[in-house]
This record gives structure tokens, C-alpha cells and sequence, in this order.
């Protein structure tokens, strides 16, 4: 059952795992596409961040390219100027122009220029060498601006490379981590599932049972445990990816706010550049009047003159709008002056916003009578209008124009709307001195050395315009200047509203006037895009970890379900145990309660067959009573498989003679195995001792399961062979002297056909290799004896496939084994075991087809020497009848030759054997004085034998007797044997299986009496077997007393009564005076049972006495042991079990109402010899 | 002389006849007269009055060993009992044999009053046997003094 269940269990297992293996077929499909979308996903990442900063440096390139033009354009326009003016011969550098050398050509220029303004000063047009300081102080100027803007622009490429590293640096970190996250939990995983299996080669199931509950918990907790881990993972992986969108949006960020300083910073600079550059050029201006205005006598520039030159030199000053010279006039030479250039000095009409087209100066109010004025006098075309314009009476102008000869620098106003047009603007004065004035001048000094007054007008949205319309980005970003003289109130020169207000940065401006300060505001014109890779990236790695926590929470799972199936196999294999001890100790206990009341049912059958039934009712009965016995000795096996498996069955020890127990096998079977036409032959060796110790019975059983085996699976021909041997016989191969086991271990049976009947069978010699044990030596001395059984037959073999699961109980070589030949497969597994408790092996060889061989070894006790045993002594009369005598056996097959022999040599016949009858022709004269003659029916030859008999009953004169003819067969019908007989050449026909019981009758009848024996009478008549027998009757009863002795009485026997136990004993002392007792078992004081005990207490004492012969031997007559069988009476068939009875060392038990055949059956068994 | 002997000898064997119906005896009765042959002539007989002997004790013994008030020894009556039992069931007194095995069981089951009812039936019973053996033996004796045989007498 326990194999069923596990097979089973196997079968429902594997289907579990198919099942499951299609759901982990999936999952690696699964795991690898998302392996290869997250590499892929990982790859584009990286491909993409790089572009960006490529991108990002193109965008500064493209900054300095820009720059560089504008540079460029503004050098052309110096370089125009030159020209113009007639100062500059050639300038070639412009054409070395090249981006990448923008450094050494910015240098060049700067040489060149130098170079140029020398040839320049000794040039007619004579030009002040401060203002040329000027030119050249301003071209350095713009070289340095280059060269700074040049090194700053190196400084964030510097920085991008180490953004990149960084980024790169966080991926691979963020990839090891991962592996090693991967690695760790998989070495978790590995060792969590190898330990449970570690821990259940070490568990007890039986232990596992009782602890089931504590790892139990234990592997919750560690689930539990692994849960948290995971969940910890998944945690860590999400805040993770949180942290990479809030770095890498933290890094964007800043970034753009970098970005926007540079551009901020690179706008004001520019800014600040283009504004000093006309701002030198307007000082420049003012030196250019002072020189020629008011330096020469007459003044070599007028109106008309200023305007032009101013005109054409406007380029130099593209942030101005207009530029005029306005004179120092005192109130006291106002007149003188209205007077000299023809026209009033007239008044600023701040209010006046008309357009300056439509402005006529002439219309001006004259300008109101003041300290000092100053009337412009020269006045670029574009601001033509403001000549005459008084500049003190504008209130910013007057400001400015005090503050500027008071420092001698130019100053700006504050922004105000410019006159004549909507713009807001700032003025630049600049003083224009007498030429004397010291360096180190004061401030009064400055002020009196005033002569004039040129002042430029800048135009601040247009200015600011223009100028951001030459830088790149423009559409980016959006720039409001502002002037912040005055903290708390800041005037805005130029800007919108629109924008990021979020972020801005602020670049400080430095115009060259120090009281006034400026500042440029810079925003992005868009917002901050959304941060697509910072959150496709974070998202990567949350997919990820989602996708891994995914991956080991269904691992863990996994783990989980597989250790609780597990627990529960476990839990299952312990109770399955449980239940497989439960079960034999179930079937031990019911078989044996079965017993007792089918031993009732058996005999209550028995009994009613021995009533008048009529042939129905007995058919019925016989039935009834066939599978009653069937029924018994199924149950009988079954106890005795359940005993071996729960350990209870024990062997007996007593002295048995072995050849005795094989010839009642053979007796047995004979029947079943000449029905089948099948020869059985016993064979013991001779050195085999008469009588060993051992149990009897199980040796009986398993030499009877092996030939019934035997039986049941040969068809119709061939042989069974059953040898004994001593396994010492077999370790020194080349000195064996027994002829059967030489011929086995010489050729080999099957090979040579030597085999009893001649069909082919398997060598045992395989099997017997295969004993371990078998070659162990040292028994020899301490009176014990391996015997080798082998029964040989030619039936159909054992398939392949099913030889090794022979010995399983309940496991036949196939299902359809049992249908063909039945039998519940049991016999051969309580072989094994019972072979196993006498300490030795079973095996065998099968060739299909063939036949098979089984072997086993048992471990015997070596009897006590003169101990035989009681049973044998029937026999003793008749073997000294036939002591000494000679036979000689005629047969072809050698090994049949030395069975007869062996046989008869139990008898103490020496045979001489022949192969045929021709050959006993040849040899019978000299083998005199022969009694007899055994012919097997295959070497049978009416001719030869005629022949034969002729020789013999020559000799007839000679010896006192004829020797007897025998014929020996396997099976013959009564006819045949009558027809045998009839011919007169043969005395008698025996029908193998030879055994001595038979063959001392046979013997007896044909050599003592001298006459045919008669057909065996079915029932001898009790009176015979109990006549003179001296019988003790033990009961209580008086009455069943005194019909039990006159039951026994009436078949002739002396009987004496006792009514007791005690009483019993004391009569049954040793030496005996009876030689049979029935004993009530349900007596008073002593039953039965303890008086059986007691007799044999003694008997054994005695026997032990004589054996050490401290007891004369002769009082004893010719017994060399006592036991007087001792039957017991009983009224109730049930109660009455034979084991019982046997257990207490009574020999049998008759019903108590006596019954004939019961009666006769019982005694027959001790008084049939005699 | 012979019409009598048939006569005797068909009422002798009716009258066995119905004592086996009547559940009186049963084979082992048969099988005890079959033990009886010239050897033992008187063996039926004797055996017979054995038992009925041993009867009259038994009985004797019980009645005094349930008569004692207060404590009564069950086991001494169960010996008895089964004593008896054992007797009846070798004589083939099928009658009492089966009051025994009732007798038995509520002696067992220490049952005072059905001890007590048994022992009065099997008294009555046993009584009982003996009268109608002694008339089968009175017919046996007849057939014999009038020159007959005793037939056998097959039950089935």
C-alpha cells in the first residue's frame, strides 16, 4: 500500500510540475524582453544625454560666432573710418581672418593698428596724439574684451565634460548596484531553497511529524523576512528613482540659469562695449572741437562742416542719435554772441512734444536771462533743430553739463524722454576746456577752462535694440536695462513685461560715469520646459525596480508554495509511515482473530461432511470447506507478512530432520506436480547433517512457496528440482565431491542438458554468486551450517522488466500474472524475510523461456550428537532390514541416477549406477548379489530389458534371491501400472517423487513380505493402530471419562483414568508407561495445558540425562529420547486452536464427542509405523 | 412370540425416536451405543447411571452453593455447571446439555435468579431423562427376555 501511495504521490507530483513548468516557460520569455527594453531604453538614454551636450556646446559656438562677427563688424567699421578719413593705407589682416585663430588675429589687428596710427601721426592732417591714445586705448580695449570673452567661453566647456562624466558615473554606479542587488538575492534564493533539503536528509519523518509546528514558523518567518527585503528593495528603487528626477531636474536647472547668466553677463558687456565705444569716440569729439574750433583763429570747423563730419563718422557711433557742441556763453557776451552768429539764444521747450520734423527753432521763446548759457552751436543733421537751444535752460542738461566740466568726464543724464521724440534716452556731455588746462586740474580751475560743451543723445530702446538684434539667442531671452542711481526708485530705459518672471539675472553696467549706474535684467522668454529626461529616466528605473520586485515577489511566492508543499509531503510520507505500521499490526491482530473462528467454520464443515449428505449437499460442503482452507492459509500469509513487517515473528529453534521436511513437501506437492506431468526430485547432500536446528515449519513454508512457485508457473513438462547443499561445499570448487553439485558447477546445467528431465533449466551458479555472505568462513567449528537451497525449474521464467521488483510483496511479475496462474503474490516476499531471520540470501536466475532458479541460504544449528529425532524411529526397523543391501540404478540423466541413489542410500542401500540397460547387461555379472533393480521409465526397453532379465535370473541360481525389478516413473495410470505389473517382468512401479516413506513400504512390501502389496485402503481400521496400546485418559468427568475409555477400549487399547492433572503427572514420569495420553484441557487445579508442560519439563530433563549418560541407557530399552504424544480432548472445537495446543507441547487434539476418523487421524501419526 | 418381539421392537423404536425429537438426545447417544458391543454389554447403562449420579451430586452441590444467603460463590456453581455440561454432552442429554450452556451464562453473569430457575429446570430436565430411559431400558429388557433384539435405531 505504502508504494501505491508514494507512486501516486510521484505521478500527482510530476503532473504538479508539468503544469507549472508551462507557467515558467512563460516567465523567462517575459523577463528577457524586459531585459532588452531596459538595455535599449538604457542605450537611448545615454545616446540622448550626450547629443544634448553636444548640442548645448553648439549653442556656444554659435555665442562666439556671433560675438565674433559683431567683433568683426565693429573692427570694419574702425577700419572704415580710417579709410574715410583718408588715415589708413591698407589693412590686410581681415583677410587671415579665421575662426579658429580669432586670439592671434584680434593681436595682429591690435599691432597693426598700432602700427598705423604711427604713420598716421606724421600725417598731414596732423591729429592729436591724445586723441590717437585714445583710438589705440580703445582698440586694446576691445582686444582684451575678446580675449576674456574667449576664456570665459572655455570655462563651461570645461564644465559640460564634467557634467557628462558625472551623469556617466551615476549610470554605471547605478548599474553595478543593480547586478549586485541581483546577485545577493539570487545567493538568498539559492541557499533558502538548499537548506530545506539539507534539513530533511536530517529529519526523522517520524520527528518531522512531531515538530511539524516549529519549522512550520520557521518558514513563515523567513518568507516573512524575505517579504520585508523585498518590500525594503522596492522602497529603496522608487526613492531612488525620485532622487534621479529631483538631481536631474536640480541639474537642468541649473544649467539654464547658468546659460542665462552667460547670456546676461555676454548681452551687458556687449552693451557696455558698443556704449564706451562712442562714448571715447564722442570724447574724442569734444577733443576734435577744442582743437579745431577754438585751437585755430579762425575756427576751422563751422555748422557746416560739424554736421558733415559728424554724418559721416556717425557709423563710429551707432548708439547715438545725434551729437552737438553748445558754447560757454556768459550773460555778459550774450549779446556779443546773438550778435556775431546773427540769431537769439533760445529756450528748451521741455513741454513741447511736436515732432521734430515740425520743430522750428526760430519759434523758441528766447531763453530767459541766466548766469551763463549755452547756446549749441554745431549740431549733427539729424538734431539740427537744437541749434540755438539754450542747454542750460533743460533742466537735465543743465545738470549734466555742471557735472561735466566739473570732472572733465563725460556724464549721463538720468533717462528722460529726449526732445522732439517719444523715446527714452540719455544725454552725454562731455566738457570741452582750453587746451592749457593741467592734468591735475581743480575743479574751478575746470570750470573756468570751460569753453563749450558737447553733448550725444543716445536713444536707449533703439540702442538696446539694435545691439540685441546682432546676439544670438534673442528669441530666448529677454533683457530690460535699468538705471539704479537712485536704489528706490528705478527708472527703466528699455525692456517689456513678458518673460519667466520666475528667474532673472542681474548684470551691473558700467557706461564710464561713475555717479550713475545702470544694470540689465535678464529673463527667459518661455518657461521652464517640462524635464523630459529627467522623468523618462527616473521612470526607466522605476519600471525597473517595479519589474524586479515583480520578478522576486513571484520567486518568493515560489518558495513559499514549494516549502509548504514540502511541510505537507512530509506531513503526508509520516502520517503514510504511520499508517503502514498501523496497518501491520492491524492485519496481524485481525488475521489472527480471523483464525480462531475460521478454524470453527473449518471444522463444524469437517464435521458435517462426516454426516449423510447426499452428493449435493456434500459437493456443498467440499466447496465450502476448499475455500474455507484457501480462505485460512491466505489469512495465514497474510500474518505472517504482517508479523515479519511489524517485527514480531521470531523462529523457533528446535532439531528438525531436513530431508524428512523435503520429502513431506514433495509428498505434498506430488500431487499438483503429476497432474501437470512435472518431474519433482529432492536432492540432499551427504554432508548435510541428519538432523540441524532450526524452525521446521517456516523452512517447510518457504521451500513449499518456491516448489508450489515452481509449479504453478512450468507447463506440462520438464522438472523441479529442489538440492540442498552446504555452502562450504561450494568455496573450494575444484574438490567437490558430491556428484550433483560437481556436474552443476562443471558444465553448467542449462548448456549441457544434464538436467533431471533433461530440458534445458538456468545454472544456479548466477544467483549464488551474487550471496555476500556466501563465502564467509569460520561456522565450521562453532556448530553452525549454512545450507544453499536451490529449486531448479523449466517453467516460463521471470520477465526482465519484472526481476527486480520479484521480491516486493504484493507486486507480481505483472498484473496479468494473477490471472493467469493466481495467488496474491505474497509468498515470495515472506520467503525473503524468513530467509532474512535465518540469517541468509535469496536469489535467483530467470531466463524467459527457460526456467528459473531460486537460491537461498540459511544458518542451521548443528544438532547434539545421538539426537535423533522421534518421528524417525518408525523407520528405524525397516532401515536395519535394509542396511547393507545393493541396488543398482539404471537411467540416462545422471543427476536423476544420483537422486534414486541418493534416496536409497537414506535407506542404507548402496546403488551403482548405469545409464542404460545395455550397459547393466554388460556389467551385471560383476556386480553380485543385487536386490534389487531401479529401471526409470525413459531408459525403459522391453527388448534390452528381456535381454537383462534373462542375465538376472542366471544369477538367480547363485544368490538366495531374484533381485526385484523396479520401475521408476513420473506419472502412470493404473492401467498402465496393472499392465506393467501383468507382464511379469516388473515387481512394482513407483511413482516419483521418491520418498522414503513410500519407498520403505514399497521396499517392504516387495522384499519382506515377498508379496504384492495391496491398493492402499483408504481408511485402516483404527483397531488395528490401537490395539495393546497402553493409553492414559486425563478428565475430570467422570462420565466423559468413562466414555472415552470406552471409545478407546473398544479399538483395543489398555486404558487407564486419571482424573486430574496432577494425577496425570505423576504416571507420566519418564520411562514411560503409556504411548499415548488424551488430556481433558478444561480441568480443575491443573489443566491441561500446564500438565502438558510440566510431562514435558521432565521428558526433557530425562532426555538430557541420558544424552550425558548419567542415567543407565538400557533402562530406557532402545529410546535414545522421550516424548509420548499427548493429544488434547476438548468439547469445543473453536476454543480448542491447534497453536495453542502445540505451544504447550501437545501433538494434536481430538473433538471431545470421539469421533472415528478424527480419532484415527490424529493417532495415525504416531502408531502408523508400527 | 414374534409378533410381540415386532411389536416391542416398533415401540422401542418409536420411543427412541421420539426421545431424539424430542431433543432428549442427540447422536452422541448414538455414538455411545455404538460403543457398547459384547465386550461391554451393560457399557450404555453404566455410563448412564453415571451420569446420573453425577447428576444428583452436581445438582446437590449447586442447590447448597446457591441456597447459602448473603454471598454466593458463582464459581463454585460454574465448576459445577460446566462438570455437568460436559457429562450430558458424552451421554448425548441434549435436554440438559442446553440448560447447562444457559445455566453457564448466568452464572457467568452472576444472575441469582436465573441460576436458581435453571437449577429447578435442570432438575426437572434431568428427572426427566431418566424416566424415559428407564422406559427404554424397561423396553430393551423386554425385547430381550421375550427372545428379541434390540434393533438400531437410525435416527436420521
Amino acid at each position: 500500500m505504502s508504494i501505491t501511495c508514494e507512486l501516486s504521490n510521484l505521478t500527482s507530483k510530476k503532473a504538479k510540475e508539468s503544469s507549472g513548468g508551462r507557467k515558467w516557460i512563460k516567465k523567462p520569455l517575459l523577463f528577457l524582453i524586459l531585459c532588452g527594453l531596459t538595455v535599449s531604453m538604457v542605450i537611448v538614454l545615454l545616446m540622448f544625454s550626450r547629443k544634448e551636450e553636444t548640442g548645448s556646446c553648439d549653442g556656444e559656438a554659435r555665442v562666439l560666432y556671433r560675438h565674433q562677427n559683431v567683433t568683426r563688424s565693429e573692427i570694419h567699421d574702425l577700419v572704415s573710418l580710417f579709410y574715410d578719413s583718408d588715415q589708413v593705407t591698407s589693412f590686410e589682416c581681415r583677410k587671415e581672418s579665421s575662426p579658429g585663430m580669432w586670439e592671434n588675429y584680434g593681436i595682429t589687428c591690435a599691432l597693426n593698428m598700432r602700427c598705423e596710427k604711427e604713420e598716421t601721426g606724421g600725417a598731414p592732417l596732423n591729429l592729436d596724439p591724445s586723441g590717437l591714445q585714445h583710438y589705440i586705448s580703445s582698440t586694446a580695449r576691445v582686444c582684451d574684451n575678446l580675449e576674456q570673452s574667449l576664456l570665459q567661453s572655455k570655462e563651461p566647456v570645461n564644465h559640460d565634460e564634467g557634467l557628462n562624466w558625472d551623469v556617466s558615473t551615476y549610470l554605471r554606479n547605478t548599474w553595478w548596484c543593480l547586478i549586485l542587488g541581483v546577485l545577493v538575492c539570487h545567493k538568498v534564493f539559492v541557499s533558502h531553497s538548499r537548506a530545506p533539503t539539507e534539513r530533511k536528509e536530517n529529519v526523522n519523518p517520524q520527528e518531522a511529524l512531531a515538530h511539524k509546528q516549529r519549522p512550520q514558523t520557521a518558514f513563515r518567518g523567513a518568507g516573512k523576512w524575505r517579504k520585508n527585503i523585498l518590500l525594503l528593495g522596492v522602497i529603496a528603487g522608487v526613492s531612488m528613482s525620485v532622487w534621479w528626477f529631483w538631481d536631474t531636474n536640480e541639474k537642468i536647472i541649473l544649467k539654464r540659469r547658468e546659460t542665462l547668466e552667460n547670456m546676461c553677463d555676454e548681452r551687458a558687456r556687449v552693451l557696455q562695449d558698443q556704449f564706451n565705444v562712442s562714448l571715447n569716440h564722442v570724447h574724442a569729439l569734444s577733443i576734435l572741437v577744442s582743437t579745431f574750433h577754438h585751437g585755430k583763429t579762425p575756427s576751422a570747423i563751422d555748422q557746416k562742416t560739424f554736421g558733415e563730419y559728424t554724418e559721416r563718422t556717425n557709423f563710429e557711433r551707432p548708439l547715438t542719435s545725434g551729437v552737438a557742441y553748445a558754447l560757454k556763453v556768459p550773460h555778459s557776451k550774450r549779446e556779443q554772441f546773438e550778435k556775431e552768429h546773427g540769431w537769439t539764444i533760445k529756450k528748451m521747450e521741455t513741454e513741447d512734444q511736436t515732432p521734430v520734423q515740425d520743430c522750428v527753432p526760430e519759434n523758441f521763446d528766447p531763453a530767459p536771462i541766466q548766469d551763463e548759457y549755452a547756446p549749441v552751436i554745431f549740431a549733427q543733421e539729424t538734431v539740427s533743430h537744437i541749434v540755438s537751444v539754450d542747454m542750460m535752460s533743460g533742466e537735465e542738461d543743465r545738470e549734466n553739463i555742471l557735472r561735466a566740466r566739473a570732472s572733465g568726464k563725460g556724464v549721463l543724464t538720468s533717462p528722460f524722454k529726449l526732445l522732439k521724440s517719444n523715446h527714452l534716452g540719455v544725454v552725454l556731455t562731455f566738457a570741452v576746456y582750453d587746451t592749457n588746462l593741467p592734468h591735475n586740474a581743480t575743479e574751478e580751475q575746470r570750470v573756468d577752462a570751460t569753453i563749450g560743451y558737447l553733448g550725444a543723445s543716445y536713444d536707449m530702446p533703439s540702442l538696446v535694440e539694435k545691439l540685441l538684434h546682432q546676439l544670438a539667442s534673442k528669441q530666448t531671452i529677454v533683457v530690460d536695462v535699468y538705471d539704479t542711481t537712485n536704489a528706490s526708485d528705478l527708472i527703466k530705459m528699455y525692456g517689456s513685461e513678458t518673460g519667466d518672471i520666475s528667474e532673472q539675472h542681474i548684470s551691473s553696467l558700467d557706461f564710464g560715469d561713475p555717479s550713475r549706474n545702470h544694470e540689465m535684467h535678464c529673463r527667459f522668454k518661455h518657461k521652464l520646459p517640462i524635464p523630459w529626461t529627467a522623468i523618462i529616466s527616473s521612470g526607466l528605473v522605476l519600471i525597473i525596480t517595479f519589474l524586479v520586485g515583480y520578478i522576486f515577489h513571484d520567486a518568493i511566492s515560489r518558495i513559499a508554495i514549494v516549502e509548504e508543499d514540502w511541510q505537507k509531503m512530509k506531513e503526508l510520507k509520516a502520517r503514510a509511515e504511520a499508517a503502514d505500521i498501523a496497518k501491520s499490526q492491524f492485519l496481524a491482530t485481525v488475521s489472527h482473530e480471523i483464525r480462531t473462528p475460521m478454524n470453527g467454520v473449518l471444522g463444524m464443515l469437517k464435521m458435517l461432511m462426516d454426516t449423510d449428505l447426499d452428493a449435493k449437499q456434500m459437493d456443498y460442503a467440499q466447496t465450502a470447506h476448499g475455500s474455507g482452507t484457501d480462505l485460512i492459509s491466505l489469512i495465514n500469509e497474510v500474518l505472517d507478512q504482517a508479523k515479519i513487517e511489524s517485527g514480531r515473528l521470531e523462529l523457533e529453534n528446535v532439531p528438525f530432520d531436513m530431508r524428512l521436511v523435503l520429502d513431506n513437501v514433495s509428498s505434498l506437492l506430488s500431487g499438483k506436480a503429476n497432474e501437470k506431468g512435472i518431474e519433482l526430485a529432492v536432492y540432499v547432500s551427504g554432508q548435510v547433517p541428519d538432523v540441524v536446528v532450526g524452525d521446521p515449519s517456516r523452512f517447510r513454508q518457504i521451500i513449499t512457496n518456491l516448489v508450489g512457485n515452481s509449479i504453478k508457473f512450468t507447463q506440462d513438462k520438464g522438472h523441479i528440482f529442489i538440492s540442498v547443499h552446504i555452502a562450504d561445499e561450494m568455496r573450494e570448487p575444484v574438490n567437490i565431491k558430491d556428484a550433483v553439485l560437481k556436474q552443476r558447477v562443471a558444465l553448467g546445467c542449462s548448456e549441457s542438458g544434464e538436467t533431471v528431465s533433461g530440458f534445458p533449466a538456468v545454472n544456479a551458479l548466477g544467483s549464488w554468486k551474487n550471496f555476500k555472505t556466501f563465502d564467509s568462513t569460520g561456522d565450521q567449528n562453532s556448530g553452525r551450517i549454512k545450507l544453499l537451497v536451490t529449486v531448479e525449474d523449466t517453467g516460463v521464467g521471470i520477465p526482465l522488466d519484472a526481476q527486480g521488483r520479484i521480491f516486493t510483496p504484493f507486486m507480481q511479475a505483472d498484473s496479468s500474472t494473477s490471472r493467469t496462474y493466481g495467488g496474491t503474490g505474497i509468498g515470495l516476499s515472506i520467503s525473503k524475510r524468513l530467509v532474512e531471520l535465518m540469517e541468509g540470501e535469496m536469489g535467483f536466475v530467470s531466463e524467459p523461456g527457460i526456467g528459473s532458479t531460486f537460491s537461498f541460504t540459511g544458518v542451521f544449528g548443528r544438532a547434539e550428537t545421538n539426537f535423533t529425532i522421534t518421528k524417525y524411529e518408525r523407520f528405524d526397523l525397516a532401515i536395519q532390514e535394509f542396511k547393507g543391501m545393493k541396488a543398482l540404478v539404471i537411467d540416462n540423466r545422471k543427476i536423476r541416477a544420483e537422486v534414486t541413489s541418493y534416496h536409497l542410500r537414506r535407506l542404507g542401500i548402496s546403488a551403482d549406477i548405469v545409464s542404460s540397460l545395455r550397459m547393466a547387461c554388460t556389467c551385471i555379472s560383476k556386480l553380485g548379489n543385487l536386490a534389487m533393480v531401479l529401471i526409470d521409465k525413459d531408459a525403459w526397453n522391453k527388448t534390452d530389458f528381456t535381454i537383462l532379465d534373462e542375465l538376472l535370473t542366471s544369477t538367480k541360481e547363485t544368490s538366495t534371491r531374484p533381485p526385484k525389478i523396479l520401475l521408476l516413473a513420473t506419472s502412470a495410470t493404473l492401467v498402465e501400472r496393472s499392465e506393467m505389473k501383468s507382464s511379469g517382468f516388473i515387481d512394482e512401479v513407483l511413482i516419483k517423487p521418491l520418498r522414503m516413506s513410500v519407498l520403505i513400504c514399497c521396499l517392504q512390501e516387495i522384499l519382506v513380505n515377498g508379496k504384492k502389496r495391496q491398493p492402499i485402503r483408504k481408511r485402516i481400521n483404527l483397531g488395528h493402530l490401537l490395539r495393546e496400546k497402553r493409553i492414559l485418559v486425563v478428565d475430570d468427568n467422570l462420565v466423559n471419562r468413562r466414555v472415552a475409555e470406552g471409545a478407546l477400549k473398544k479399538y483395543g487399547a489398555v486404558v487407564t483414568c486419571v482424573e486430574s492433572g496432577k494425577a496425570a503427572l505423576a504416571m507420566l514420569k519418564p520411562p514411560h508407561n503409556f504411548d499415548a495420553c488424551f488430556m481433558d484441557l478444561q480441568m480443575p487445579e491443573m489443566d491441561g495445558f500446564e500438565a502438558t508442560r510440566r510431562v514435558r519439563d521432565l521428558e526433557r530433563e530425562t532426555n538430557k540425562k541420558v544424552a550425558s549418560e548419567e542415567v543407565p541407557v538400557e533402562m530406557y530399552s532402545k529410546f535414545s529420547s522421550w516424548h509420548v504424544p499427548i493429544l488434547a480432548m476438548t468439547a469445543d472445537v473453536i476454543q480448542a486452536s491447534n497453536e495453542e495446543c502445540m505451544k504447550c507441547g501437545m501433538d494434536g487434539y481430538v473433538s471431545k464427542p470421539f469421533e472415528e476418523e478424527k480419532l484415527y487421524t490424529a493417532v495415525a501419526r504416531f502408531f502408523e509405523s508400527s | 412370540m414374534d409378533a410381540l418381539v415386532a411389536q416391542l421392537q416398533m415401540q422401542f423404536r418409536d420411543y427412541t425416536i421420539s426421545l431424539y425429537q424430542q431433543g432428549f438426545l442427540d447422536d452422541q447417544f448414538t455414538e455411545l451405543k455404538k460403543l457398547q458391543d459384547d465386550g461391554s454389554p451393560d457399557f450404555v447403562a453404566e455410563v448412564l447411571s453415571l451420569f446420573f449420579e453425577d447428576c444428583v451430586k452436581l445438582i446437590g452441590n449447586m442447590a447448597r452453593a446457591l441456597d447459602q444467603t448473603g454471598t454466593v460463590d458463582f464459581s463454585q456453581v460454574g465448576a459445577s455447571v460446566h462438570q455437568l455440561k460436559g457429562s450430558s454432552s458424552s451421554v448425548g442429554a441434549k435436554r440438559v446439555k442446553g440448560l447447562c450452556v444457559t445455566f453457564k451464562e448466568y452464572c457467568e453473569a452472576k444472575n441469582y435468579e436465573g441460576c436458581v430457575r435453571c437449577l429447578q429446570q435442570v432438575d426437572i430436565e434431568y428427572k426427566a431423562l431418566k424416566t424415559k430411559l428407564q422406559d427404554m431400558f424397561n423396553l430393551e429388557k423386554q425385547i430381550i427376555q421375550a427372545g428379541g433384539r434390540v434393533p438400531q435405531v437410525d435416527i436420521n
